[in-house]
């Protein structure tokens, strides 16, 4: 039976019952009676912080005092009116950075009001209603293109098919949901979460979804463009930026997203093979995700190394610390410089670095970490433009998302501006659905 | 230490926390268990005429509101007087009276408007012991509509006869407890007063309905789907209890009369305000129901403490100490002018000050950059909204403006000279000053 100590990359690390165990919600959903307690602690400020910093706006004084008055659907509607992902958001926005830092009970007592758990409460009771809040306008005859089954094309085509137009979703992956689905850490959105969330989403009827279909792989933007009336772009990024440090082509060197994307799908998580010493390169959350994930699977030895100092990392104080708490090492002003190992990876070699006007540079003093398995999650890259107008690697827009192109669209991790964000990826379809439907109307 | 010894129209007490005629003071069994816990005097539960007891309803008796987290902001009853026998009642006073010698022991009595049946009971009473009675005038449900409890205490000839009889009947100091459901405080007092009475305890319960289910259309407490009107006490009630309790204290004519204040009392503060405003002690019941006799450890402690902190001996050096400053609207100084002032490094930029300014009063709160709340002096009348919905302790603080300064608002200069509306230039009625 392996163990953790087990070397090389094995399945089956911890008993099954003890992985299902480490899997399972990260925060347990309120009771009713906690809700109420937690709605209370809101002091319904006027024009407040937290809906400020929301990237979706979501009025959360409101919907929390209809908590507090008994109505969690009407909280939940008020949820969703801005943000159709609400319930997802909930479980994965960095609420500590965003509506909860901002929170005055924040300033007050260092304490706020448990905003993302409140959202995820109202949302949880409305979705298990199985009902759609929402009815579609009449139809409109005007027919859209969305490309990309993520976040922001799921935001793009609800507000569409919810004004009346007929929408035709575009995945390539065999499922929708995109990193909903497939990119983030499977703690955060147990029971199917983000499917079962895509098929309520559909409820509001008028999207069609076709699977298997990409720019560049059954799909040109020339034939969407004549085919539909407007297109958006939600295609996401789906490279993932090279480590450029030697010998990083040694089997044991993957792709993070492609390790949480396999653990997302996986039937059975014990069959999930995972290294003994695992190291992370990177500092945004994905690093955290495949870190903590790979811990939670087994592993005896897990270091996320980031190049920067601890202040410039991507990924959240909470996140962090969540890291920490499961046993992950940080190590931080550490970047990769080779990997040495015999066909495999045995160990990565780091050098510190010093960060001096901006600029990073090696200070030369060199370390080795044994590894049997590094996950490079230092950047994705756009790997479809349509031959769109790009700008900083991703799709130039204005606006509300419209690209160099008449009648395209863009939004979310593909487009320019944002911060790789679920919540901001919602926001900027919706934002561009509402900009799409007033240039089709007129 | 201070000495929280009470001697309240002659009965002694060890404290003067006192436990309501109220279902906690219903048998022997609940007395004995506050007398262990501290509590310094009791109020038995109302005693009824001797044959077949009262009848109570058999479904809920006690409707409620709550304040955030289901804190009990009120409890409403419809419980009547005791259920048992008049004997049992009557023996186990006797019991608790002889092994609890230094504790308060009054029992509270209600027996129909004829002079025959107070003349009949209140020997029984008498010969358990007790220290007084109390006569319930103030029961606002079941009772009242038989012409008891409350019907009694809103006809002031009623209680002057009833205390009158009782006066002349027995040896026990007599206690007339109020109802507030009533215009004017100060007449059912008086009554009691011309009628001989030794005190007063006001309040009783509000006739109150809590709540209505929506579902049902019933009120709440409800029985069988029904609902009738009950007694509701607790923190709620407690600002028109001590508005009622400095009415009596300042009225020319009941001033000086001994006052036991109810009303919401839950914690040694709420004590000290009540006794402040004239009330020789204090009585207790819907605290005690919300959290059990414990709390009056909490009562004693905190008494004593503030008691040491300002420098009062016994419990006499400060009851009615607020008195003389309740006064009537038209001597409250119009030369008094203060401003709002925000502590900005206390605020924590929720807005509420501004939302309640803004909207409903005086838009005399600026929003400025960076979620910046301060006070526009010129608008200010310093009504104390923004104090009060500040969720910030000594946030927001109402300051007065100095002798000689010029309010922006009147852009009148600021006098330490008081004046008031009787000599205010804008009242028809002002008698020019001298």
């Amino acid at each position: 039976m392996p163990n953790p100590m087990t070397p090389g990359i094995v399945p089956g690390r911890l008993p099954p019952s003890q992985i299902a165990e480490n899997f399972g919600d990260l925060h347990t959903p309120y009771a009713p009676h906690e809700a109420a307690v937690a709605a209370d602690r809101c002091y319904f400020c006027y024009d407040a912080p937290c809906v400020t910093a929301c990237p979706t706006a979501i009025d959360i004084p409101l919907f929390i005092r209809q908590i507090q008055t008994g109505t969690p659907e009407a909280a939940a509607r008020t949820i969703f009116e801005q943000n159709i992902l609400g319930g997802m958001c909930a479980r994965v926005c960095p609420t500590e950075t965003l509506c909860e830092e901002a929170c005055v009970r924040e300033a007050a007592e260092g304490k706020p009001v448990e905003i993302g758990r409140l959202q995820r409460y109202a949302t949880d009771v409305l979705m298990e209603t199985g009902d759609h809040p929402f009815e579609r306008a009449a139809p409109t005859g005007k027919a859209v293109a969305v490309v990309g089954a993520g976040p922001a094309g799921l935001a793009c085509a609800h507000r569409l098919a919810m004004k009346g137009h007929a929408v035709t979703l575009f995945e390539a992956k065999a499922r929708p949901g995109g990193l909903n689905e497939f990119g983030i850490a499977a703690y955060k959105a147990t029971d199917s979460f983000a499917s079962r969330e895509v098929d309520w989403l559909l409820g509001i009827g008028g999207i069609t979804v076709e699977t298997g279909k990409m720019l560049g792989n059954g799909l040109t933007l020339e034939g969407l463009t004549s085919e539909f009336d407007a297109v958006f772009l939600g295609v996401g990024l789906g490279g993932v930026n090279a480590l450029r440090a030697d010998g990083e082509d040694k089997a044991g060197v993957e792709d993070a997203v492609a390790f949480i994307a396999d653990l997302r799908q996986a039937e059975d998580l014990a069959a999930l093979p995972v290294g003994r010493n695992v190291v992370v390169i990177g500092g945004g959350m994905t690093a955290v995700d495949a870190a903590v994930q790979s811990k939670l699977l087994g592993a005896d030895s897990v270091t996320i190394a980031y190049r920067r100092s601890r202040d410039r990392m991507g990924a959240s104080r909470y996140e962090q610390d969540l890291a920490a708490s499961h046993g992950v090492r940080l190590l931080f002003n550490a970047m990769p410089v080779a990997v040495h190992g015999n066909g495999s990876v045995g160990e990565i070699e780091l050098e510190y670095t010093v960060e001096e006007d901006g600029a990073l540079k090696g200070t030369g003093e060199r370390f080795r970490l044994a590894a049997d398995q590094v996950f490079k999650a230092i950047g994705q890259v756009l790997t479809t433009d349509g031959g769109l107008t790009l700008e900083g690697g991703k799709i130039a827009v204005t606006g509300a998302g419209q690209t160099s192109v008449a009648g395209v669209w863009a939004g979310g991790d593909c487009a320019s501006g944002g911060d790789d964000l679920t919540v901001t990826a919602v926001a900027e379809g919706r934002d561009a659905a509402e900009d799409i439907h007033k240039a089709l109307m007129g | 230490m201070a000495d929280l010894r009470s001697d309240f129209i002659g009965i002694k007490s060890p404290n003067p926390f006192w436990l309501a005629s109220a279902p906690p003071t219903d048998k022997e069994y609940n007395v004995r268990r506050a007398f262990e816990a501290g509590w310094g005097g009791v109020v038995w539960k109302t005693l009824g005429e001797a044959g077949p007891p009262i009848v109570n309803v058999n479904g809920p008796r006690y409707g409620v509101v709550y304040g955030a987290d289901r804190r009990v902001l009120g409890i409403n009853n419809i419980e009547l007087i005791t259920d048992r026998p008049l004997e049992v009642n009557l023996r186990e006073i006797k019991a608790v009276k002889r092994d609890y010698p230094d504790r308060a022991m009054v029992v509270s009595i209600m027996v129909p408007c004829e002079e025959s049946a107070w003349k009949s009971i209140l020997p029984l009473v008498e010969e358990t012991g007790a220290d007084g009675i109390e006569l319930n005038f103030g029961c606002p449900h079941g009772m009242s509509e038989r012409g008891m409890g409350a019907a009694v205490g809103q006809v002031p000839e009623y209680i002057e006869m009833v205390a009158r009889w009782c006066k002349q009947s027995t040896r026990m100091p007599v206690i007339v407890k109020l109802t507030p459901n009533i215009t004017d405080i100060r007449y059912p007092a008086r009554a009691a007063m011309a009628g001989g009475a030794d005190a007063v305890s006001l309040i009783n319960t509000v006739s109150s309905i809590t709540s209505v289910n929506l579902d049902t259309m019933s009120p709440e407490p409800s029985i069988d789907g029904k609902g009738s009107h009950g007694g509701f006490c607790g923190p709620a009630v407690k600002p028109i209890a001590l508005n009622m309790v400095a009415d009596i204290a300042r009225d020319a004519e009941t001033r000086g009369l001994p006052i036991s204040g109810i009303g919401g009392v839950t914690t040694w503060r709420d004590a000290a305000e009540f006794m402040v405003l004239g009330a020789g002690n204090v009585q207790v019941c819907t605290a005690v129901m919300t959290y059990g006799f414990k709390i009056v450890q909490e009562m004693i402690s905190g008494m004593s403490q503030w008691m040491d902190e300002k420098g009062y001996e016994s419990t006499a050096d400060f009851v009615g100490r607020a008195v003389p400053n309740v006064t009537d609207w038209q001597y409250l100084n119009l030369n008094y002018v203060a401003k709002a002032k925000i502590d900005q490094d206390a605020c924590i930029k929720c807005g509420r000050c501004y939302a309640a300014c803004e909207d409903t009063s005086h838009q005399a709160i600026a929003m400025k950059e960076g979620r910046v709340f301060e006070v526009i002096d010129a608008e200010c009348v310093a009504c104390n909204l923004c104090v009060d919905v500040c969720p910030v302790e000594d946030c927001i603080t109402m300051e007065r403006m100095p002798d000689g300064a010029v309010d922006p608002r009147t852009d009148k200069v600021v006098t330490s000279d008081y004046a008031n509306w009787t000599t205010h230039p804008n009242n028809p009625a002002a008698q020019a000053a001298e």
